[in-house]
């Protein structure tokens, strides 16, 4: 779908760029290393899906670009500026929705959107009431965390996430613990609200079919130590369906691949 | 309505079967009053100001001095739960101090303050304090991570993490043990005033400590029955609405 020019002579403005970055976990028995050294690069506006068995450092490398956790070397750049802290230019969604019980609905929304200084309050609350509708939750500002359906939350969530206009939106395994249905139908909302507000996003999962369905370019990591094996791009127009027939071809042959790198023993891989 | 009639239906029960094990002379009268004659005794003390002297000194010494402790304790807890120094050193020291029952202060209250107010006030504190620092710490250090890192990417940090997100999370535990630490002011409070004297106000306890060197029985009940109508209004009003309103909010509420 990109042009298939080399690097070196494109020379794009990476939104995001990986270099080196490695992990190595260390608990009372041993050290385990979680990541090998891993590379890669985000252009502006694209959505890149990291692809592996559990285990394999994808959720350790999301972490790391957020900022939660710390590489043991290599670092991370946004707009070629050095990653440390974690900050509202990089939003993360997690796979719980991680609303905070305490604030309402619009509450939720509105506490990354007061964390940023430049917006005064009238700014904020048509912010929060305008990104609330985008996910379609207009009318639930009132409502309790806890009144709301999985779907829901997590879509508050990404409410959240977005609000803030973050130069990056880093989603880990968002939909998992969702049903079938309410996935299917976030991945359809999901394509259209990024149709409209163009996001530079990494995207973890462990379901290529999802990785094929919201990728523009799928990257497949290898068991532990994780590493990058290879890359796919994903050039099927858009909307895509969960179910069309090209995706799941695609699917497949990644799946195929996937099951290539991750050796014999491997048995659990979700198709 | 239902269970407001069980709790009646319940009491009045309890109170035919205590008249009537007196009529039948089961129950010794020189031990236990009739309930009637404790009703009586009630209302004597309400008509000559008595109960309403005790009650008032008493609840003002309990107010005072579990707000002081209550003061003191949720910071202290913040303070363990956030530096590894306080906990290693004061968070110890609450750990320690928890376990001694409050009354065993008062020697050392009545040495320090002699038969004052401040000796009160000070037993009160010490019963209250260390049990509310170490819920408020054991609330802190258990707060699911999620909130946290949450909280983190989107910029929340130091002092704003603490007020907007640690404190709040943490509220509903550290409001159990503000309510434990009001059962530890009650008897804490109710110990010492049977044990020390003080002469610039009889409170509940003191009352009750009269009526048993004057072995008058119906005191000794009605006092108690006081007592016991203070802490379950403290439940009922204070406590229970609070979590009431935390459980709904939550969505934790049955």
């Amino acid at each position: 779908m990109k042009d298939q020019m080399p690097q070196a002579v494109l020379a794009p403005p990476w939104k995001l760029q990986v270099e080196g970055v490695a992990k190595r976990f260390v608990t009372r028995t041993r050290a385990l290393a979680a990541l090998a050294p891993v590379s890669f690069q985000v252009r502006e506006g694209e959505i890149l899906c990291l692809v592996g068995p559990s285990g394999c450092g994808k959720s350790t490398t999301l972490n790391i670009i957020a900022g939660l956790e710390r590489p043991d070397s290599g670092v991370v750049r946004t707009d070629g500026h050095l990653v440390g802290e974690p900050g509202p230019d990089r939003m993360v969604l997690f796979q719980e929705p991680a609303l905070f019980p305490w604030l309402t609905v619009l509450g939720n929304v509105l506490f990354g959107l007061k964390l940023k200084p430049c917006l005064s309050r009238v700014e904020r609350l048509a912010a929060a009431r305008f990104y609330l509708k985008l996910v379609g939750l207009e009318g639930f500002e009132r409502a309790s965390v806890h009144e709301l359906s999985g779907g829901m939350k997590q879509r508050v969530a990404l409410a959240r996430a977005l609000a803030p206009e973050p130069e990056l939106l880093l989603m880990d395994e968002p939909f998992t613990a969702l049903d079938a249905l309410t996935r299917e139908q976030l991945y359809g909302d999901l394509q259209a609200i990024f149709a409209h507000h163009r996001k530079t996003v990494v995207f973890v999962t462990h379901n290529v079919r999802e990785a094929v369905c919201l990728g523009d370019r799928v990257l497949l990591f290898s068991p532990r130590p994780g590493s990058i094996r290879e890359e796919f791009l994903v050039s099927l127009p858009r909307p895509r369906e969960i179910n069309n027939v090209q995706l799941t071809e695609l699917a497949a042959r990644i799946t195929r691949a996937l099951k290539l790198h991750m050796g014999p023993d491997a048995k659990e891989v979700p198709a | 309505m239902k269970s407001w009639m069980t709790t009646s239906l319940c009491v009045s029960a309890v109170l035919a079967v205590w008249q009537g094990l007196i009529a039948i002379g089961l129950l010794s009268h020189t031990l236990v009053p009739s309930p009637l004659e404790v009703g009586q005794y009630l209302v004597g003390a309400v008509r000559d100001g008595t109960l309403w002297d005790a009650f008032s000194v008493t609840l003002r010494r309990l107010a005072v001095g579990y707000l002081a402790g209550a003061m003191i304790g949720v910071p202290l807890g913040f303070l363990n739960a956030r530096f590894t120094l306080c906990h290693d050193s004061l968070g110890l020291l609450a750990l320690g101090l928890q376990a001694l029952p409050s009354i065993c202060w008062s020697p050392l209250a009545l040495l320090w303050f002699g038969q004052t107010e401040w000796a009160m006030f000070f037993i009160v504190v010490m019963g209250t304090v260390w049990s509310v620092a170490l819920a408020t710490e054991g609330a802190v250090r258990n707060l699911p991570p999620i909130y946290l890192r949450a909280a983190r990417t989107m910029g929340s940090k130091k002092l704003h993490l603490w007020i907007h997100v640690i404190a709040p999370a943490a509220l509903p535990f550290i409001l159990g043990g503000m309510k434990q630490g009001w059962a530890f002011a009650w008897r804490s409070l109710m110990a010492a005033e049977i044990y020390i004297t003080i002469l610039s106000g009889f409170g509940l306890g003191h009352l009750l400590h009269y009526g048993r060197e004057l072995h008058a029985m119906d005191q000794v009940f009605g006092v108690m029955l006081i007592i016991v109508t203070v802490g379950l209004a403290a439940d009922k009003i204070l406590f229970g609405p609070a979590e009431r309103s935390l459980h709904r909010q939550w969505g934790t509420d049955r």
